[in-house]
C-alpha cells in the first residue's frame, strides 16, 4: 500500500482534517460533475434525437459489427504478433551475430516508428487498390509489425525470468540447444509472458482505432459515420469510448485472473523497459542493448 | 531522394509541428500527471477514488478518441480554444493544434501518474518507518527519504511514457495539424512511385527523435540512480 509508506497512521486530529478535506473535496468534485451535466444540458446534448441512434436496431447492429471487426482486427494481429515475437525474441537470444543483429535492427526500427506511419505505408504500398479489406488489412500487418517488436522484447524478458538453473540442468542432461529452449525455457517463459500478452491485446485494440486515418472498417469509422450523419458528436463519442472501455476493462480482468492463476502473487514480469502502453514504450539502446 | 529533398521545408515544418506537439503536450502532461499522482496517493479517499476512475476511464480509450472528442466533438459543447492563434515564422499554432494538444495531454497525463504511483509503491515501507522512527516529522520524511527515492524510481517508467507521446503526435496528423504523419501522408499521396523512400525518412527521423529523448532519460536515470 502506498499510504502506508506515505503515510503514518493518523491520529484524531488528523482524522477530523481528513473529513473537512473529504467534505470539500467531495463538493468540489460534486460541482464538477454538476456543471458537465449542465453544460451538456444547456448545449441540448441530451436531446431525443441525438441519442436516437443508439436505440435505434440498424444503427445498433452496425456498431456491434465494427466492434466485432475491431475485435478480430486486434486477435488477428496479435496472433501475427505472437508469431513474429517469438521469432525475433529467440532471434535476438541467438548466440550467433549474424542472426542477433539483425533481430535487434527490426526490432528496434519498428518499435520506434509510430504505427500510423506504418499503417500509411503499408496502405500505399498494398492496400489502397483492394478497397476496404485492403484498409482492413493495412491496419492488421502494420500492427502486427509493431506488436511483434514489442512482443520479441516481452519474449526476451520471460525467457531470461526463467531460473538460470533451469537452463543449467537441462545442458547438463544432455539436451541440446533448440531442446532446451523448446522443452525446458519457452513453456516456462510463456507462463510468465501470458498476462503481459493479454496487456498487448489491450494495446493492440486500441491502436486498431488508427485505421480511422485510413477509413479501415471497424468501431470508431462506424462512430463517425453516425455523427456525420445525425450531428450527434458528443454523444457517440461517448457510446463508442464506453464500448472500448468495457472490452478493454474485461481484458484486463482476465490479465489479473490469469496472473493470479499463473503467477501467483509474485511480482509480474517487470516490463518498465520494454513498455506496453499504446503505441508507446522505450526503445533505443535502453531495452535492447543493456 | 529527390522527392523528400524537394520538399525539404515542409519535412521540416513537419517536424517542427511534432517536436511542439510533444513538448508543450509533454510538459502539461507532467504537471497534470503529478497532480493525478498526488491525489491518487493522497490519503483523501474521495479524491483518491475520483483519480482513479479517470486513469482507467481514460487510459482504457483510444487517443484517437479522446482527440476526436476535443478536436470535433468539443465545439459543440463550446470547448473551441479560439483564442489561441499565435504565429511563429511559418508554425502557426491555432485552435485545432490546441485541442490536439490538450487530447494528447488528458491522455498521457494518465500515464505519467500511473509511472510516478509505481515509483512510490517502489519505495521499501522500511524506509519510511524508518525515517519516522528516528523522528523525523512528515515534511521530512517526505523531502529527504521517500520522494527522492520514489523519483528515481519512476524516471525509466516516465521515459518511456514520454517516448510513448512522442510517437502519438501523429495521431494528431490524422485529426488535421500537418505534422509528420499528415505531411508524410499528403507527400505519400502525390509521389506514390517515391513511397519507400518518403517512409524511410520520415521513420528514421522518427528514430532520430525517439534516440534522443531516450539518451536523455537514460543519462539522468544514471546520474540519479538509487545507489543499492
Amino acid at each position: 500500500m502506498s499510504s502506508a509508506v506515505l503515510f503514518d497512521a493518523p491520529g484524531p486530529k488528523t482524522v477530523a482534517r481528513h473529513r473537512i478535506y473529504t467534505a470539500v473535496a467531495a463538493l468540489g468534485l460534486l460541482a464538477l460533475l454538476a456543471f458537465v451535466i449542465w453544460k451538456l444540458y444547456s448545449e441540448e446534448q441530451f436531446a431525443y434525437d441525438k441519442w436516437e441512434p443508439f436505440i435505434t436496431p440498424r444503427y445498433l447492429t452496425a456498431l456491434l459489427e465494427g466492434l466485432l471487426t475491431t475485435l478480430q482486427m486486434a486477435f488477428t494481429s496479435v496472433l501475427g504478433a505472437v508469431g513474429l515475437g517469438v521469432v525475433l525474441g529467440v532471434g535476438k537470444l541467438s548466440e550467433h551475430g549474424w542472426v542477433r543483429w539483425p533481430a535487434w535492427a527490426v526490432v528496434e526500427f519498428f518499435r520506434a516508428v509510430p504505427v500510423l506511419l506504418l499503417m500509411i505505408f503499408v496502405f500505399y504500398s498494398y492496400g489502397i487498390s483492394r478497397g476496404d479489406s485492403g484498409a482492413y488489412w493495412s491496419v492488421v500487418i502494420a500492427l502486427t509489425l509493431y506488436n511483434g517488436s514489442v512482443l520479441a522484447e516481452i519474449f526476451r524478458a520471460g525467457v531470461l525470468a526463467v531460473p538460470r538453473g533451469q537452463a543449467e540442468a537441462a545442458y547438463a542432461i544432455g539436451m541440446r540447444k533448440t531442446q532446451v529452449m523448446q522443452i525446458v525455457l519457452l513453456p516456462q517463459a510463456v507462463k510468465i509472458m501470458l498476462p503481459a500478452i493479454i496487456s498487448q491485446c489491450v494495446v493492440a485494440l486500441k491502436d486498431t482505432s488508427l485505421g480511422y486515418a485510413i477509413a479501415a472498417p471497424g468501431l470508431t469509422v462506424v462512430g463517425t459515420r453516425i455523427y456525420t450523419n445525425f450531428q450527434n458528436q458528443v454523444p457517440t463519442v461517448f457510446v463508442i469510448a464506453a464500448m472500448y472501455i468495457a472490452v478493454n476493462f474485461l481484458l484486463t480482468l482476465l490479465a489479473t485472473y490469469i496472473q493470479h492463476r499463473l503467477v501467483g502473487e509474485k511480482s509480474p514480469l517487470d516490463l518498465t523497459r520494454v513498455g506496453n502502453m499504446q503505441g508507446g514504450e522505450n526503445t533505443g539502446g535502453a531495452g535492447g542493448l543493456v | 531522394m529527390e522527392t523528400v529533398l524537394d520538399n525539404l521545408d515542409d519535412v521540416g515544418l513537419a517536424f517542427a509541428y511534432t517536436v511542439l506537439l510533444f513538448v508543450i503536450a509533454g510538459v502539461l502532461s507532467l504537471v497534470f500527471g503529478t497532480l493525478l499522482a498526488a491525489a491518487r496517493v493522497g490519503p483523501i479517499a474521495v479524491l483518491s477514488k475520483a483519480a482513479a476512475l479517470y486513469v482507467s476511464v481514460v487510459r482504457n480509450t483510444p487517443l484517437i478518441i479522446v482527440l476526436i472528442f476535443f478536436r470535433i466533438a468539443g465545439p459543440k459543447i463550446g470547448l473551441k480554444f479560439n483564442f489561441v492563434d499565435i504565429t511563429i515564422g511559418d508554425v502557426r499554432l491555432n485552435n485545432l493544434f490546441t485541442a490536439c494538444v490538450i487530447g494528447l495531454t488528458v491522455y498521457t497525463s494518465t500515464f505519467v501518474c500511473e509511472a510516478l504511483r509505481s515509483g512510490v509503491n517502489a519505495v521499501p515501507l522500511g524506509q519510511a518507518e524508518a525515517a519516522r522512527a528516528i523522528g523525523l516529522p512528515f515534511s521530512g520524511v517526505m523531502r529527504e527519504v521517500i520522494l527522492p527515492q520514489a523519483f528515481r524510481a519512476s524516471v525509466p517508467p516516465l521515459a518511456s511514457v514520454q517516448i510513448a507521446l512522442l510517437k502519438n503526435t501523429t495521431v494528431a496528423g490524422a485529426l488535421g495539424v500537418f505534422e509528420a504523419f499528415a505531411r508524410m501522408r499528403t507527400l505519400t499521396n502525390k509521389n506514390a512511385g517515391d513511397r519507400i523512400e518518403i517512409f524511410l525518412t520520415f521513420a528514421l527521423l522518427f528514430v532520430i527523435l525517439v534516440e534522443i529523448v531516450s539518451f536523455a532519460a537514460n543519462r539522468l536515470e544514471r546520474r540519479w540512480r538509487v545507489a543499492s
